[in-house]
């Protein structure tokens, strides 16, 4: 896998930069990464702070440094098993979502037919519900199918999968669409000549040339489902509960646990955080040819 | 290609499964069954410190259950801010646990869904019959007239805590007994630079234990004697200010507990930042803290004049934790037994000392270890001067209508802005309004 | 049915291949035929189940006086006709005024917060278009905020907007004196600006990112030829950058919207269940009014009607930006 080309047409015009172009940007982006950094700093420094730190008037530095709260993370919550939890969940909805969203765009990039529009126009408009509508009613769908068939889908990891997939479908699907449309036909033709069918360009050929559309997809999905709040603490229990909602048991505790809270926040970022920023040259690559073309 | 195939059989079977079940919905198998007799799911409330203490503090018990009676008991011990949901959830899906803790607030209205099995002379006489409960924790168990929607399983009721040291400092010789010598009390240890009472100004199920006392004292209810909401009647909106007040007025509660809703109140106690505390059956919580219990002291909460007792000396309200048999248990006989075996005398004083709780249960209530000094307070208030919130079907909606109103009195408050009578009926009046009709 | 179904062929029949294809397509044509809905069925099904048919139910129950009595068993509960429609636009009983209330805050927050994104994304990807020493660095730094988990963000915020040991609280009073107080961020009316502040950190990154991507697109040529004919930096980027980004801005301004529209995850995490009137977002409103009052009927007619304002809000909004565009078949 090649790194893409990110560095592509870049300005750099001829005309030097003016002095007022220099300031503002040095003023703004100082600025910006002041605003961006102190939440950072905050929940970096209180996660080291002994917890009369955190409890009392805020303060810059700490008064001593500790790992403790890193410690106790594990043992107020179950934190390991919240963790696993959101593991299995956010890695599978990711390549569910991936793969149809592959299968659904390749098909509307590629084909005409009957009922495209109607289809890219009902799927993006899903965008648009509101959360709250559907919250109760597929809940009772997914207990209905839990009693007609005895696939438990309420209360379990399958269902959340269901659920937490088709949130990122519809931006998944428009956005390989856009950048599946960039990868120039002629490409599978030449592989459907060689003998492989449809499916076979669409693995071989069309897959590989858009993997930076695909990985940005796949952060996306698994950014969504890593930190959804509100289906996830109606339909978990303490077996399937995921750390956006385990979280919450810090703080529902006789005292605020800020250090702890804090430690793991921390802890529950870095996955995510770090797979985004090392991923960040595919999605600006994925996002360029796909969404925004 | 073929596990494209395999992907749409699969699909078209789902879909099938979808129409089959999208025009049913809700659940309809109606009373228990025992069809699962070994096993049983029981949700417990977060009464410890920590949902690992709960689990410590009730799996040897759930042990001992299993010895004696071959049932075992799958335990899920629910946080509070997901408790009520957790019920709802299994309530309209009909998948829930089979016994399970409930405010005792939030009998009438979970009775109103009818999701809970109501405990007739029957079902009361399996577990030794009614008249083995304290009265005022029976009146917390559901409307009057019908038959209780749950047990009294851990009872609670609200004390005045007091840091000693500061009140020594202060040169107060006793707690206050009315508001008028706390707020007289409050300004001299203000004097001292310590803040005087602790409130939790952003919940609102806090709120309204406070609110609900404030107008018992002053012969008033929220609801009439035929369960209409009645929170415009000038003693109610006069309790409801002058709780206000002791942030607004008297000044005894610091501003900065307006936006308090995690117990931050108990922490700032526990740390000798502040003198006074209205709290139900605080001390596990305190000792978890570190705050030894000889630092403070326990008296009744104040009244407005006189003694407390019943009446308008009510200085508490009913609080407590009840337990109940989901309707829909596939182990009936199981779930009573469960009961049973929790408001047993034995069970009923393990649990209630872990807790720091008062057993509704009479005797086990004649067990030494809630006879000290502490406990007789609560125990005291308990069975005489408290009184049980509105039994009514709207009871959870009353809680979050008014309570969220004195929330947003308390932000007034906070902010600077004055809280006239107009303001909190106007606040008080847009409240009932929003009530259900019914 | 019948079907319209081929390969899109502009190109193709000129292609050497088409000839030696012609022995597949025949023994292929009912694959062939049946092939593009059988990929987009594993999607269509799954969002009927999690979206469409949820919705349809929703909207039944919009029409059911859905409250605790009747829970249990939802298909018992009696029909209320437009009942809960009637009690959720009477504004001038409580209920319709809190929720016009609700949805006049949540119009606000979202046109500030929308806004405001989509101006410091903006802004920050057209500084950031040419190279300079950190600029890796800086990027990595920027799109943390939306990289991060929404609990773990806003419980952050929560922590520095605290009254008594927030951060917010130490600078503006203890160490700059710009207030004669603490001010209260989460409770009364300063929570409109906590959670704006939240929004914004939270989901300008977005809107730089795809700016970002946005402005690869752009031919350096243009630059170029502006550069040639005399045109300075600033002239630059009003004359080429931003015309050049129209399309781009259109949907990553109704994404955004919508987004921040249905936002429910920052005001729960920032307020908890029953949100200060000021800050007082309508997803959050009606969650209330479902879950914790218990009345789904009501609940539901009040989603119903915030997506009927959805729909209009983006149809008329894709109508008037499409204008002057190409009509494009896919999006």
């Amino acid at each position: 896998m090649s790194s893409p080309p990110l560095a592509s047409p870049r300005r750099n015009s001829p005309t030097a930069p003016p002095r007022s172009f220099l300031w503002s940007r040095r003023i703004f982006l100082t600025l910006l990464t002041g605003f961006v950094l102190v939440p950072v700093y905050v929940m970096v420094s209180s996660s080291l702070k002994p917890l009369a730190d955190v409890t009392g008037k805020f303060r810059w530095l700490p008064s001593g440094l500790t790992i403790r709260p890193y410690i106790d993370i594990w043992s107020t919550v179950p934190l390991a098993k919240y963790f696993m939890n959101s593991l299995i969940v956010a890695g599978a909805a990711t390549i569910c979502s991936v793969v149809i969203a592959v299968f659904a765009a390749y098909a509307v990039s590629r084909y005409d037919f009957r009922g495209k529009r109607v289809f890219t126009v009902t799927v993006l408009s899903t965008q648009m519900f509101p959360g709250i509508l559907f919250l109760l009613p597929l809940f009772l769908i997914y207990v209905n199918i839990g009693n007609a068939t005895g696939i438990a889908l309420f209360g379990s990891r399958g269902g959340l999968i269901l659920t937490y997939l088709t949130f990122s479908l519809p931006f998944s699907i428009w956005m390989l669409i856009g950048y599946f449309d960039s990868v120039p036909r002629d490409l599978d033709e030449a592989a459907l000549v060689d003998g492989c069918g449809p499916l076979g360009a669409l693995l071989r050929i069309v897959v590989p040339a858009a993997v930076p559309g695909i990985v940005a997809v796949a952060v996306y999905a698994f950014m969504t489902a890593w930190g959804e709040v509100l289906f996830a603490s109606v339909m978990t229990n303490d077996a399937t509960r995921t750390l956006a909602v385990g979280l919450q048991g810090y703080s529902t505790l006789n005292n605020v646990y800020w250090n702890q809270i804090m430690a793991a926040s921390l802890v529950v970022s870095v996955p995510v955080v770090a797979g985004f920023l090392l991923l960040q040259r595919y999605l600006v690559a994925g996002l360029t040819a796909g969404a925004v073309k | 290609m073929r596990s494209i195939r395999a992907a749409a059989t699969g699909a078209v079977t789902l879909s099938l499964v979808l129409a089959a079940t999208a025009c049913g919905g809700g659940s309809s198998s109606g009373g228990g069954s025992n069809d699962s007799p070994k096993t049983l799911t029981y949700w417990a409330s977060n009464q410890g410190a920590s949902i690992a203490v709960d689990q410590q503090v009730l799996q040897p018990e759930l042990d001992k259950f299993q010895k004696q009676t071959g049932i075992k008991v799958k335990l899920e011990v629910v946080p509070w801010t997901d408790l009520l949901n957790r019920i709802l959830t299994a309530t309209t899906s009909g998948q829930g646990p089979d016994v399970l803790n409930i405010g005792n607030s939030w009998s009438a209205s979970l009775q109103a869904t009818g999701a809970l099995l109501p405990w007739d002379t029957g079902n009361f006489a399996k577990i030794g019959g009614k008249d083995r409960f304290v009265d005022s924790a029976l009146g917390s168990t559901g409307a009057a007239g019908k038959d209780p929607a749950a047990v009294p399983l851990y009872s609670m009721a609200y004390a005045l805590y007091y840091n000693k040291k500061i009140f020594a400092d202060a040169g107060i010789g006793q707690p206050p007994a009315t508001w008028d010598e706390l707020v007289a009390d409050g300004k001299k240890i203000q004097a001292r630079g310590k803040s005087a009472l602790g409130a939790e100004g952003s919940n609102p199920s806090e709120n309204i234990h406070h609110v609900f006392v404030f107008a018992k004292q002053r012969g008033a209810d929220f609801f009439t004697a035929d369960g209409k909401p009645d929170f415009t009647d000038p003693k109610v909106v006069d309790a409801v200010k002058s709780y206000v007040d002791l942030m607004a007025k008297d000044k005894v509660i610091p501003t900065g507990d307006a936006e308090y809703a995690q117990n931050q109140s108990v922490s700032d106690f526990a740390k000798g930042k502040q003198a006074m505390l209205l709290w139900q059956s605080a001390s596990a919580n305190l000792k978890s803290q570190g705050m030894s219990e000889d630092a403070y002291g326990i008296a009744p909460v104040p009244v407005i004049s006189g003694t407390p007792g019943p009446g308008t000396q009510v200085d508490s309200m009913v609080a407590g934790i009840n337990l109940a048999v989901f309707k829909n248990t596939h182990n009936l006989d199981g779930a009573t037994k469960f009961v049973k075996f929790m408001t047993s005398d034995e069970e009923q004083k393990v649990l209630n000392k872990a807790y720091s709780t008062i057993p509704p249960v009479k005797s086990a209530q004649a067990d030494p270890a809630f006879s000290t000094p502490a406990n007789t307070v609560l125990k005291n208030t308990f069975t005489t001067s408290a009184a049980a919130l509105p039994q009514v079907a709207s009871e959870s909606q009353f809680e979050t209508a008014v309570g969220t109103a004195v929330k947003d009195l308390f932000a007034d408050a906070a902010a600077g802005r004055a809280v006239t009578t107009d303001s909190v009926k106007a606040a008080l009046q847009k409240a009932q309004q929003q009530m259900p009709a019914a | 049915m019948t079907t319209t179904t081929a390969f899109k062929e502009p190109v193709r029949h000129t292609t050497p291949g088409a000839a030696a294809r012609e022995p597949r397509r025949r023994t292929g044509r009912l694959r062939r035929v049946s092939l593009p809905y059988l990929l987009l069925l594993p999607a269509l099904l799954l969002e009927l189940l999690v979206h469409l048919v949820p919705m349809v139910i929703g909207i039944v129950m919009s029409f059911k006086e859905l409250t605790q009595f009747y829970i249990r068993d939802w298909s018992t509960a009696p029909w209320s006709g437009l009942g809960n429609y009637k009690v959720s636009v009477d504004f001038d009983a409580p209920v319709g005024q809190a929720l016009l209330h609700s949805f006049y805050v949540t119009v606000g927050f979202t046109l500030l917060s929308v806004g405001l994104c989509w101006l410091i994304g903006t802004a920050a990807a057209v500084f950031m278009q040419d190279t300079f020493r950190g600029r890796g660095l800086l990027r990595a730094l920027f799109l943390v905020p939306y990289a991060l988990p929404v609990y773990a963000a806003v419980i952050t915020w929560v922590f520095m907007f605290q009254h008594d040991n927030g951060l917010v609280n130490h600078v503006l009073h203890d160490q700059l004196h710009l207030t004669g107080k603490p001010s209260f961020w989460l409770i009364g009316d300063n929570s409109f600006y906590a959670l704006l502040t939240v929004s914004v950190w939270k989901g300008w990154p977005f809107a730089f990112l795809i700016v970002m991507a946005g402005l690869q697109n752009i031919p350096r040529e243009l630059y170029e030829a502006a550069a040639l004919d005399g045109a300075g930096m600033w002239q630059q980027i009003r004359r080429i950058t931003l015309p050049s980004l129209r399309p781009v801005n259109q949907v990553l301004v109704l994404v955004l919207f919508l987004w921040t529209f249905n936002d429910f995850n920052t005001p729960y995490v920032l307020f908890g269940r029953s949100a200060p009137e000021a800050a007082d977002l309508i997803s959050v409103h009606i969650y209330q009014a479902s879950f914790v009052t218990w009345n789904f009927g009501t609940g539901s007619a009040m989603s119903v009607l915030l997506l009927l304002f959805l729909l209009v809000v983006t149809g008329v909004y894709l109508l008037f930006t499409s204008r002057g565009r190409r009509a494009s078949a896919d999006v």
